[in-house]
């Protein structure tokens, strides 16, 4: 088998004992990162960004420990969520609805330890989907040419709205608004500099680790000045945990859900731009439906607890199989994965299986070690985590601001770099007060230019015959679930959304 | 910082009154105007270790990395901040000197700097997929002469990048005489257009040999001209030239470095002395070989008009093309 030869290499690659050393600091970040309120996937990577730079580590290494981070995260999410009723990353926000039951029926110890097994089974059986599926997208891949690219980008940012934001308007909004930051900077096509206003800063376009610190990290700092809300949201709350271990019965009664969960929220994550969010969102309501018959759910069911847990993790695991394939992120975080692996000039798509097999398998080695170190991180020293939420935010915004300064400055070494990241991270401020959500505007500033280019090659390669859009099976059927993406929420959303935002968190507009 | 002032006027006047020849850089460096791992960066530390280890320079070579503005920003750092550094070179590449003649620096142009010298050439290949029913050169320029339209040409250079003007240049010397029907598809590098062009979604595929290499290794495509004067050694001595194929167009993407301006002549004389130097060592032929760069042996006043003809070249098409009025 082919591919447990390359996974085997990839295990040679990843288990070194700094690679081993930095995915142990990654899962261990990314969990603190998920279980804080307010500070998601997304900003636990972007944070987290500058940090691999400074150290000077290598394409692997680097993405090593940002995929712990990111996995990291949408482990530690629940934490809080079962806890606090405060979902520490959007994708969290369903673990509220039956984990904060039954933290407050006495089973705190138990939901999250459940939820660790959940997420457990999600993110390993996604890893094993990815393994699978990549390989297999790649070699589809030479049927994608331009216009099918420019398709899937629809798709993406299609999708991207749905029932996870608040106002399908406002992702819009935020999707055009990074596409027209994308604009800047000089043609591809033709070379001509457009928005550059001679600063020859501008030529190259603004860098998308600059525009995402900026959003995500430096924005956080904003909020926090303007809201100063001093200690941590755990003030207050006594936080008792319990007993750890679920009982066996629990776990057995859960093992079907976690199951057909981890399939749902794989599917939701290969899609392009839906994310985790949809994968926790569908995979709850599907268990609802399908098995809730005594009207637990809600009240503190454990299956309500394992279900979006499961379809989260496995829909993380899912969205990274549409950006190594073909270099289209399938959520806000592999999205900002992606420009991390630019800026290491690496290429995600078909040809980053030939050319860098290190790096990909390397990964997905990574990936199975960071799992099983979560598992043993979650569970036992679960109470660690839940200290973590009393860190004072006096404490850890300097820290955020100090790392998004100083990591920007030693990437490249330009003030003008931060100069544009103060601006992002204002801009950031302003958007987050008005409820937009952050991460159309990062799809959009990292994927905006491929998107016109691939429209436009599509239209010169078949002589500016606009038709050429639609003139394959392929394109046709990517644009078919663009259209059922944007048009359903829409239908259906205002009940879903009610539901889904009736316990939400007023403080981040971030989605994944 | 009074002391080591002092020492540094003391060495410098030493200096002053030592042979030409013996001009030692006190403090060598090099700025590469991309980020680390780009074919700039390469140039840079590849030249600075080899200039090394053959004991053309003591101190190590100091290599600083100014990216932005496709080298725009090193450029104008080095035009109007460090213009009389004796110590300093840049890494520059045909893509310089296509930004330079298109006006992509703003307000600067290639008089501001002294050209040094080449350290080897990466040649331009035209190549179709292996199973394309075209075997030539001049079969796929017939076809792009018959109906423009049937032929899109991929490459990994923006549109007036240096991948296009080679299918110009080509397309030229065969007597297309309107180069603007020639159709160029721009992607983000040359692995992007090979898979585009392995997908079908284009007939042709223009770039550099390095980028080639490997699909041709790999059997996916064939290249049918190398835009070199000669055959070129080794492993590509396979590839036909364009000129044998009565297509008269050579096309390099050079490396080399241009200094500041305000360079004193002793120091520029002394630079091109050592780049000669390496040039002509054993050592940087095994390094020119091992990293696909064909030999381009230019240095000093040669090598500045070398860059002077190869700008007039790039801007009379880049005109015929609209690029620049």
């Amino acid at each position: 088998m082919e591919l447990f030869a390359s996974l085997g290499d990839g295990f040679a690659i990843a288990l070194t004992w700094q690679n081993i050393l930095l995915a142990l600091l990654g899962c261990f970040l990314g969990t603190i990162m998920g279980a804080l309120p307010g500070l998601g996937p997304s900003n636990g990577v972007a944070i987290l960004i500058p940090l691999a730079f400074t150290m000077g580590l290598g394409a692997t290494p680097s993405l090593i420990l940002l995929t712990s981070v990111y996995y990291g995260a949408m482990y530690g999410g629940r934490i809080s969520s079962i806890l606090l009723n405060i979902p520490g990353d959007e994708p969290a926000m369903m673990t509220c609805l039956d984990g904060y039951p039954m933290a407050k029926k006495g089973f705190a110890g138990e939901a999250l330890s459940l939820s660790g097994i959940a997420s457990f089974v999600g993110a390993f059986l996604a890893t094993w989907g990815l393994i699978l599926l990549a390989p297999q997208l790649v070699k589809i891949a030479l049927l994608f040419g331009p216009a099918e690219y420019f398709a899937l980008f629809a798709l993406a940012f299609m999708t991207l709205g749905g029932v996870s934001s608040t106002n399908q308007a406002k992702s819009a909004f935020a999707a055009a608004l990074g596409l027209g930051l994308a604009t800047i900077g000089v043609d591809t096509q033709t070379g001509v500099p457009r928005f550059t206003f001679g600063e020859v800063h501008l030529y190259d376009g603004l860098d998308f680790l600059v525009a995402i610190v900026g959003l995500f990290a430096l924005s956080e700092v904003f909020i926090f000045l303007e809201t100063r809300h001093g200690g941590s949201d755990a003030e207050g709350h006594k936080l008792k945990i319990g007993k750890l271990y679920p009982p066996m019965s629990m776990i057995k009664a859960c093992t079907p859900t976690m199951l057909r969960t981890s399939v749902l929220g794989f599917i939701a994550g290969v899609l392009p731009g839906a994310g985790a969010s949809l994968g926790s969102f569908i995979s709850y309501s599907m268990e609802k439906r399908l098995v809730d018959k005594d009207g637990t759910f809600g009240t503190g069911d454990p299956r309500g607890v394992a279900a979006p847990e499961a379809g989260n993790n496995a829909a993380a695991g899912g969205a990274l199989v549409p950006m190594l394939a073909l270099g289209v992120p399938g959520s806000g975080t592999t999205a900002v994965l992606l420009a991390v692996l630019l800026a290491l000039n690496i290429t995600p798509g078909p040809l980053l299986f030939t050319q860098n097999p290190d790096v990909v398998w390397g990964l997905i080695a990574a990936l199975f070690i960071a799992n099983f170190m979560l598992l043993a991180m979650n569970i036992p020293m679960v109470g660690l985590f839940t200290r973590v939420l009393m860190v004072p935010s006096r404490i850890l915004m300097p820290i955020v601001a100090m790392v998004s300064f100083v990591g920007i400055y030693g990437i490249s070494g330009s003030s003008f770099d931060l100069l544009v990241m103060i601006g992002f991270g204002v801009m950031g401020w302003v958007l987050r007060k008005l409820d937009v959500p952050l991460v159309p505007i990062i799809l959009g500033t990292l994927l905006g230019n491929s998107m016109e280019n691939n429209l436009r090659r599509a239209v010169t390669i078949d002589n500016g015959n606009w038709w050429t859009l639609v003139d394959s099976p392929l394109s046709i059927a990517l644009w078919a679930i663009a259209l059922v993406g944007f048009v359903l929420p829409l239908i259906v959303g205002a009940r879903v959304k009610a539901r889904m935002h009736a316990r939400r968190d007023t403080e981040g507009a971030i989605s994944d | 910082m009074k002391f080591t002032a002092t020492r540094g006027l003391i060495a410098a006047a030493v200096l002053g009154l030592s042979a030409v020849a013996a001009h030692a850089q006190e403090n060598p460096e090099c700025i590469a105007p991309a980020n680390p791992g780009g074919g700039w960066d390469f140039t840079c530390r590849q030249v600075g270790k080899s200039l090394q280890d053959l004991g053309l320079i003591d101190k190590t070579m100091q290599v600083v990395n100014l990216a932005g503005g496709g080298g725009g920003v090193a450029f104008a750092e080095v035009v109007n901040k460090r213009g009389d550094d004796n110590d300093l070179i840049v890494a520059a590449s045909s893509a310089t000197a296509t930004r330079l003649a298109q006006g992509a620096y703003p307000g600067n142009t290639m008089e501001q700097v002294r050209w040094l010298a080449s350290i080897g050439a990466d040649y331009g290949v035209i190549a179709v997929a292996a199973d394309s029913a075209v075997n030539t050169l001049p079969e796929l320029l017939d076809a792009i002469k018959s109906d423009p339209t049937s032929v899109s040409v991929a490459g990994g250079s923006a549109v007036g990048g240096w991948d296009h003007l080679k299918v110009l240049i080509a397309a030229n010397a065969y007597g297309i005489d309107d180069v603007r029907s020639v159709k160029y598809i721009a992607f983000d590098g040359g692995g992007e257009a090979v898979t585009q062009l392995l997908a079908g979604s284009v007939q042709a595929f223009t770039g550099d040999i390095s980028e080639a290499k490997g699909f041709v290794d790999s059997g996916d495509i064939k290249v049918i001209a190398v835009l070199s004067p000669e055959r070129l050694p080794g492993e590509f001595a396979d590839f036909p030239t364009a000129r044998e194929q009565g297509v008269d167009a050579i096309g390099a993407n050079w490396r080399g470095f241009y200094a500041p301006g305000g360079m004193s002549d002793a120091a520029y004389d002394a630079w091109v002395q050592k780049v000669g130097d390496l040039y002509a060592s054993d050592a940087w032929k095994e390094v020119m070989a091992a990293n696909g760069l064909a030999p381009l042996d230019l240095q000093g006043a040669a090598f500045q008009s070398f860059v002077a003809e190869s700008v007039a070249q790039i801007q009379s098409i880049s005109r015929e093309i609209g690029i620049i009025k």
